[in-house]
């Protein structure tokens, strides 16, 4: 069932140059920012609390509470995640070309709240129209007066910067995304000490949020912290925008009630997924990003509840839910994944960049026909290595989790899967015709 | 293989103006650098290595981590087909074998008249119009093999120019002011700030 909730982040999407100052203002622009510009600081981050936001970029901590931990000194800066890479997901690059200017709203609120010296919001180097978007709302924002000094007379004064990335996933990851920022290869940085609410941006005290965090500010400035929290079911309280793609036959991305709506809902109403193409047949899904463990069938019902889908195994982590039907080679699935997690190692790390390689050869071969039945236990072991134990959330070996998150898609297809890898093997071909 | 040219030696220090260290306009500079030779060109690099007091290795160094620079020329149209989970599972290997015909190049590879340069990319979340692929990352969705043949054939012809502009023009949108929060008070103006309004409804 879907929930009659009012959708709170999409709400001006599909409005006529939904992108626009005028067409935010039409719609109720910046009201969040001129209240929240009338409140102490303290209380905007007590609503903040209450709501009860969880960060959407992809780890889910509370927003109200990172900022809670943010060391006080000076200067302090607020660093937007929108370096949204974690495949098939696309949220956020909607949410940038869309509506540029709730995003820079939710970011002045947070920015008086937890009083930043500056804000940088780092978009996607990929994303051209995403920063043309955004750059043209800046400059917007700049002329009304709502960004740069004494903003709205209220004495608050505060400057934003787009900053465009180049092009690398791991720059998604908060103290990668710093390094790049500070105009270097986008290395994660050690925790501890580069806590970046400790030790951030130019080793100041830095909040980093992701682009929908930042987007569900204005309303929940507007309409209060309990108002948000009642949506939803506790931790998971709220809507958030899933990423649906795969085999149905809507993809796009849905906002909708946390917790009191399931991944059956999502794929199969007609409002939503509107059903598996060609009414073929569930056969698994990605309930959370590719770094995320599969689920089957039997898992549909649950409900996207972050703490359910945990106690499950997996994540809800970017939102995004690929859905794969019975025509998909699921070795070759995980081969893809493990091939773009590959690619992607940043390589400071030897689990990952040699893990890494390993896997993809060892997938590889077994798609390609040239298998061996001892495959299976060596890409086990091998994965044990990157993440021991093979448990959900992985224990790390690793500076970051872009390493620990390798071994998912193949431990999950092994688990689920096994006879389907076995073919493989026996038959020295892929079975799908690849 | 030119030095950075007056305008853009203008905008690069307009953008170094904008960070509290100079060494975060890197990557941005590196775009416009891009945007004016297409690519990374050695006196590019060493032009803005010396702007930012870094040296030139320091500057490639950084530029070789990030997928988008490219320290050697391309096509005039970068095609970059996705081929990661939502667009493999929807056609998007098939896509990028039937862009390697058509093109006659192999990903990596630049046609013999310098408009194509092909690459598969990971996924460049456009995952509701799967198969996807951008040209100069200007996005285009449900792409068929007919789809194809269409845009190359625009884009040879030069009928998308004002949709895609040429390999490297990234941000077309210019920042209109530099940074404000921190200019000097004139006389009087706290004086005129009022409270604000709130204007909850």
């Amino acid at each position: 069932m879907i929930t009659d909730a009012s959708p709170i982040v999409t709400a001006r999407i599909g409005k006529s140059q939904s992108w626009t100052l005028r067409s935010y203002l039409d719609n109720g622009g910046y009201d969040g920012l001129r209240k929240a510009l009338s409140m102490e600081p303290a209380a905007i981050a007590q609503e903040v609390l209450t709501a009860n936001l969880l960060g959407r970029g992809g780890a889910g901590f509370e927003a109200g509470k990172k900022w809670g931990m943010l060391r006080q000194a000076d200067p302090k800066y607020l660093v937007i995640n929108g370096d949204e890479s974690e495949p098939c997901t696309f949220k956020d690059h909607m949410l940038m070309e869309e509506d540029p200017h709730q995003i820079i709203e939710g970011v002045l609120i947070c920015a008086f709240a937890i009083g930043a010296t500056q804000a940088f919001i780092y978009v996607r180097g990929e994303f051209a129209l995403g920063l043309e978007r955004m750059s043209a709302a800046l400059n917007e924002a700049y002329s009304f007066g709502a960004v740069g000094r004494n903003i709205f007379g209220s004495g608050f004064s505060i400057d934003i910067v787009i900053h465009p990335g180049a092009g690398a996933y791991i720059c998604g990851e908060e103290t990668a995304l710093i390094e790049s920022l500070e105009g270097k290869r986008g290395y994660p940085r050690d925790k501890p000490p580069w806590f970046p609410a400790v030790m951030g941006l130019y080793k100041a005290p830095t909040i980093v949020n992701n682009v929908e965090t930042m987007s569900n500010l204005p309303w929940i400035v507007l309409h209060g912290g309990q108002a948000f929290a009642d949506l939803g079911i506790g931790r998971s309280a709220g809507t958030r925008l899933f990423s649906l793609s795969g085999h149905v036959n809507r993809p796009a991305n849905y906002e909708v009630e946390m917790a009191k709506t399931t991944f059956h809902d999502l794929i199969y109403d007609p409002k939503l997924g509107g059903g598996i193409r060609d009414n073929r047949q569930l056969k698994a899904f990605v309930p959370g990003g590719v770094s995320a463990p599969w689920f089957g069938p039997d898992q549909v019902d649950m409900a996207l509840d972050q703490d359910a889908v945990g106690k499950a195994g997996s994540m809800l982590g970017s939102g995004s839910v690929v859905v794969m039907d019975d025509t998909t080679c699921m070795v070759r699935a995980a081969w893809r994944i493990t091939r773009f997690f590959h690619r992607e190692s940043c390589g400071q790390c030897t689990p990952c960049r040699e893990g890494g390689g390993w896997l993809d050869k060892i997938m590889r071969r077994i798609e390609e026909g040239q298998g061996r039945e001892a495959d299976l236990e060596l890409l086990l072991d091998v994965c044990d290595n990157i993440a021991p134990g093979l448990g959900w959330p992985p224990q790390k070996t690793t500076i970051c989790v872009l390493g620990p998150s390798i071994p998912s898609s193949i431990v999950s297809g092994i688990k689920m899967f096994r006879d389907e890898f076995l073919v493989h093997i026996k038959e020295g071909a892929c079975p799908f015709g690849r | 293989m030119a030095r950075l040219t007056a305008e853009n030696l203008q905008r690069a220090r307009q953008l170094i103006a904008l960070y509290p260290q100079s060494r975060s306009a890197l990557l941005p500079i590196l775009h416009i650098a891009q945007e004016q030779d297409g690519w990374l060109t050695p006196d590019a690099i060493t032009h803005v290595a010396e702007l930012l007091d870094l040296e030139p290795a320091e500057v490639y160094g950084t530029a070789s981590f990030y997928d988008m620079f490219f320290t050697h020329p391309v096509g005039r149209h970068l095609v970059s087909v996705c081929t990661n989970l939502a667009c493999m599972i929807n056609g998007g290997e098939e896509l990028l074998e039937y862009a390697e015909a058509r093109l006659g190049v192999a990903p990596g590879g630049t046609t013999a008249d310098g408009q194509f340069t092909l690459e598969e990319v990971e996924c460049i979340a456009f995952c509701g119009a799967a198969p996807c692929l951008t040209v100069n990352w200007r996005f285009f969705g449900n792409v068929s093999n007919d789809d194809f043949d269409r845009l190359a054939e625009d884009l040879a012809a030069g009928r998308l120019a004002d949709d895609v502009p040429p390999h490297g023009t990234l941000n077309r949108v210019r920042r209109q002011v530099g940074l404000m929060a921190g200019a000097p008070v004139s006389p009087g103006d706290d004086e005129d700030a009022k409270p604000p309004q709130a204007t909850a409804k």
